[in-house]
């Protein structure tokens, strides 16, 4: 999702000058999304139907509100991207160079609709509006837009499109350091950097202002015990510090070797450093988060990188306007090594809201423990777990063994890679 | 309104099995009709870029019947928990099949991939056979509507069946044979040469069996669910249903000694929707029958969402849909014709 805009962009600069080069890296990168998008779609067709296989008690009771979201994406979204994205890698020959861009473009749309359809979905499980109760029990939408519009969701989906950006440009950075590191594809690693520099400045700020903290400030308004148990907030206080780090001892209810500044917290959620914010203690210890450590330790990681990732990027956006970015090794190098880190940030961010919500499935309204599928044997799902662990073994050593080929294979050479040998040289 | 998303559902899974159907078929022969590199690329071209949405055809089948009929999804996709597993692990591995072969010139790794479709294409198709074959013949419902079906107990369906006995394995193979010969059809049309002429000779070679089997099939469903025929008997207009598919059958064999390609796969096509549109008849109104008389079947009435959902969903689902059939027309006219091996473009 994140790869998508910035291969428009590079296919927008390429349409408006007529240049080659950009063409090019703007194929080089739809190699990448095309190995991505595979795994994607293999690796996220199981989940449409997990909901019914592993949650069934869950879908039953849900289904006439969470099958919107999923079915709304498959029919919306899915559709629309796999129709485009089989136009734009395999279309470039038949169709003009303006509707080779619009079907890029249309790819990009149907991404991120199809995020927004998921992000539905759970900011309803995070914060369930919209809904009725029919009398078997079951829930059912009450309104069409008051479900689209929840204004978790959106908040939900401008910080995670967000993330998904930063990684799309992390990784474009890094490759363009690495190309110019090591003195090859020059003219590609500079264009990489320059357009994953800019991007990841502006959404590696976007992240954290506003999105970050309108999610940080709406989650302490709808659950406050969440949001306490991320920040390590065990007693209520007048005037909260900010742990920045430090080791949640849930049995003592304290941090050990807390590094913590005064007053941010409040500061943070309610704007002044006064404020009193609600510690675990205001709440009765049954609808504490179950693992208290993994969801403190999540938050903070997240955190964490999003500050290094801004810190990062405004020195690479100060480098490029100074016009020695290129020639800045060690700023090149860092850039480079940065690449993982975005992935982490998000599957932290994603910890963060799904352990957070915990013990409950649905916000308030239904616990995790009542809606996994209870005629399913420990045993049966101990069998799949591992199944799709070893499955998704082999994915992960395949995406990167073929991620790495392209990138040693280069951009700017001919789009057929059967006719190529292996290259080391893509000058 | 029950009704109209009934056909909405069964709307969304002849249009999987239709179109999905070709491209499982074209698996399942891929390894003996197309046996030199470029003969297997062919076959790639000719299903690389419209495999992936005909896939998105079961992912929106499944959403729908999540979103129309939620009791039916919980539970039958937790009772069938273990072919559905499978079923998932197949669609990965014939998945990264199709589109991770052409990444590396080597012939070790071209035919491992090779061997990943086409084998992923032919255990798909069986297992959604049996699937079908399952719903026919009823699960062992429970009075709150669920069920669990291991893999295999015994091999005569009785009241408390696995997911495999010789009435479900019979309609695997029913359907391998039958997408078998769909693909064939798809890839004479879509072809040149030794490719063309060997897919011709499956679909000729199969159509016989093709034709008893649909003739078992049906003799041996009135066997093993003989109440299945109760809507038959009170609106016999459907009996229009056992005739189109054996004009479609007739069609097909006439097509293909005449070696009119396109039309062979049109009537693969028709043979496939009167199959599921007979076996969608007899069901109706049930969704899921119990094999145990005495606990009820999954209906569309015990298993639909509120009539809110049901009411409003019909219409962003139309637009959606239609606009989605759209994309599909703009696609397969943007590809349509026999395909090459120009060098230029991407992959396979």
């Amino acid at each position: 999702m994140g790869l998508a805009p910035l291969i428009v962009v590079l296919k927008t600069i390429a349409l408006r000058n007529g240049n080659q080069t950009y063409n090019n890296a703007a194929r080089f990168w739809m190699k990448i999304f095309g190995i991505n998008f595979v795994l994607g779609v293999v690796t996220g067709i199981p989940m449409e139907f997990q909901f019914g296989t592993n949650w069934a008690r869950f879908s039953q009771m849900t289904g006439g509100v969470i099958g919107q979201g999923l079915v709304m994406e498959g029919v919306f979204s899915f559709f629309l991207e796999s129709a485009f994205l089989g136009l734009f890698l395999f279309g470039e020959k038949r169709l003009s160079q303006l509707a080779h861009w619009w079907s890029g473009f249309m790819v990009f749309v149907g991404s991120w609709l199809s995020g927004f359809f998921i992000i539905v979905t759970d900011a309803w499980m995070q914060h369930p509006v919209a809904f009725t109760r029919l009398p078997d029990g079951s829930y059912q939408v009450s309104s069409f837009l008051g479900l689209l519009l929840n204004p978790w969701a959106l908040i939900q989906y401008a910080h995670n499109m967000s993330g998904a950006v930063i990684t799309g440009s992390f990784v474009m950075a890094a490759i363009g350091a690495f190309y110019l590191l090591n003195e090859r594809s020059q003219e590609y690693g500079r264009i990489f950097l320059r357009v994953g520099v800019i991007a990841g400045f502006i959404f590696s700020a976007l992240q954290i202002f506003p999105t970050g903290d309108l999610h940080g400030r709406y989650m302490a308004k709808h659950q406050p015990i969440t949001t306490a148990a991320m920040e390590g907030l065990f007693r209520t206080e007048q005037g909260a510090p900010i742990v920045l780090l430090g080791q949640p001892d849930v049995e003592h209810q304290r941090i050990d070797n807390p590094i913590a500044v005064n007053k941010v917290l409040s500061f943070l959620i309610y704007g002044t450093t006064e404020a009193q914010v609600q510690g675990l203690n205001a709440f009765p210890k049954e609808d504490w988060p179950t693992n208290i450590p993994l969801l403190f330790f999540s938050y903070h990681i997240m955190a964490g990188l999003g500050t290094i990732f801004i810190a990062v990027m405004t020195l690479g956006v100060l480098f490029l306007w100074r016009n020695r970015l290129f020639t800045t090794r060690w700023l090149l190098w860092v850039i480079m090594l940065c690449l993982p880190f975005p992935y982490i940030a998000n599957t932290a961010g994603w910890l963060t809201a799904e352990v957070g919500r915990q013990p409950w499935l649905v916000y308030g309204l239904m616990r995790t423990t009542v809606g996994f599928s209870s005629n399913v044997s420990a045993g049966n799902g101990m069998f799949t777990l591992l199944g799709f662990m070893g499955l998704y073994a082999l994915l992960a050593i395949f995406f990167l063994f073929l991620v790495h080929r392209e990138i040693e294979h280069g951009p700017g050479t001919q789009p057929n890679v059967e006719a190529q040998p292996i290259t080391l040289a893509g000058d | 309104m029950e009704t109209v998303w009934f056909l909405l559902v069964a709307f969304m899974l002849v249009g999987y099995v239709v179109l999905d159907g070709f491209d499982l078929g074209a698996g399942i022969a891929h390894l003996f009709v197309a046996r030199t590199n470029e003969e297997r690329r062919m076959v790639l071209r000719a299903i690389g870029p419209v495999w992936d949405g005909n896939e998105v055809w079961l992912l929106a089948a499944g959403g729908t019947l999540f979103y129309a009929f939620p009791l039916l999804y919980a539970s039958s996709f937790s009772g069938f928990y273990l072919p559905l597993n499978i079923v998932l692990w197949l669609l990965i591995v014939r998945g990264i099949g199709i589109e991770f072969r052409m990444h590396v010139d080597n012939g070790v790794w071209r035919d491992f991939f090779d061997g990943l479709f086409s084998i992923g294409s032919l255990l798909l198709t069986i297992f959604f056979g049996a699937a079908l074959g399952n719903v026919i013949r009823g699960v062992p419902l429970t009075p709150d509507h669920y069920f669990f079906e291991p893999l295999w107990t015994d091999f005569r369906p009785g009241a408390n069946p696995g997911v495999l006995d010789w009435y479900t394995f019979l309609a695997g193979i029913v359907a391998l044979v039958a997408l078998t010969v769909h693909g064939a059809n798809y890839l004479a049309a879509k072809t040149n040469g030794d490719l063309e002429r060997r897919s011709r000779a499956t679909a000729r070679g199969l159509w016989p069996l093709l034709a008893v089997l649909t003739v078992v099939s049906c003799v041996a469903t009135l066997f093993v669910r003989p109440p299945l025929t109760k809507n038959y008997t009170e609106h016999p207009i459907g009996f229009l249903i056992p005739v189109a598919i054996a004009a479609s059958l007739l069609v097909m064999f006439l097509s293909l000694r005449s070696g009119n390609d396109r039309r062979a796969f049109l009537s693969s096509c028709g043979y496939l929707v009167g199959m599921l549109g007979g076996a969608a008849y007899a069901l109706y109104p049930s969704l899921l029958p119990s094999s145990n008389p005495v606990f009820g079947d999954i209906t569309i009435y015990n298993a639909a969402a509120g009539s809110y959902s049901l009411k409003y969903g019909v219409i962003w689902w139309s637009i959606g849909m239609i606009i989605a059939i759209g994309y599909f027309v703009l696609v397969y006219r943007m590809f349509r014709g026999k395909v090459t091996l120009q060098t230029g473009e991407h992959g396979y």
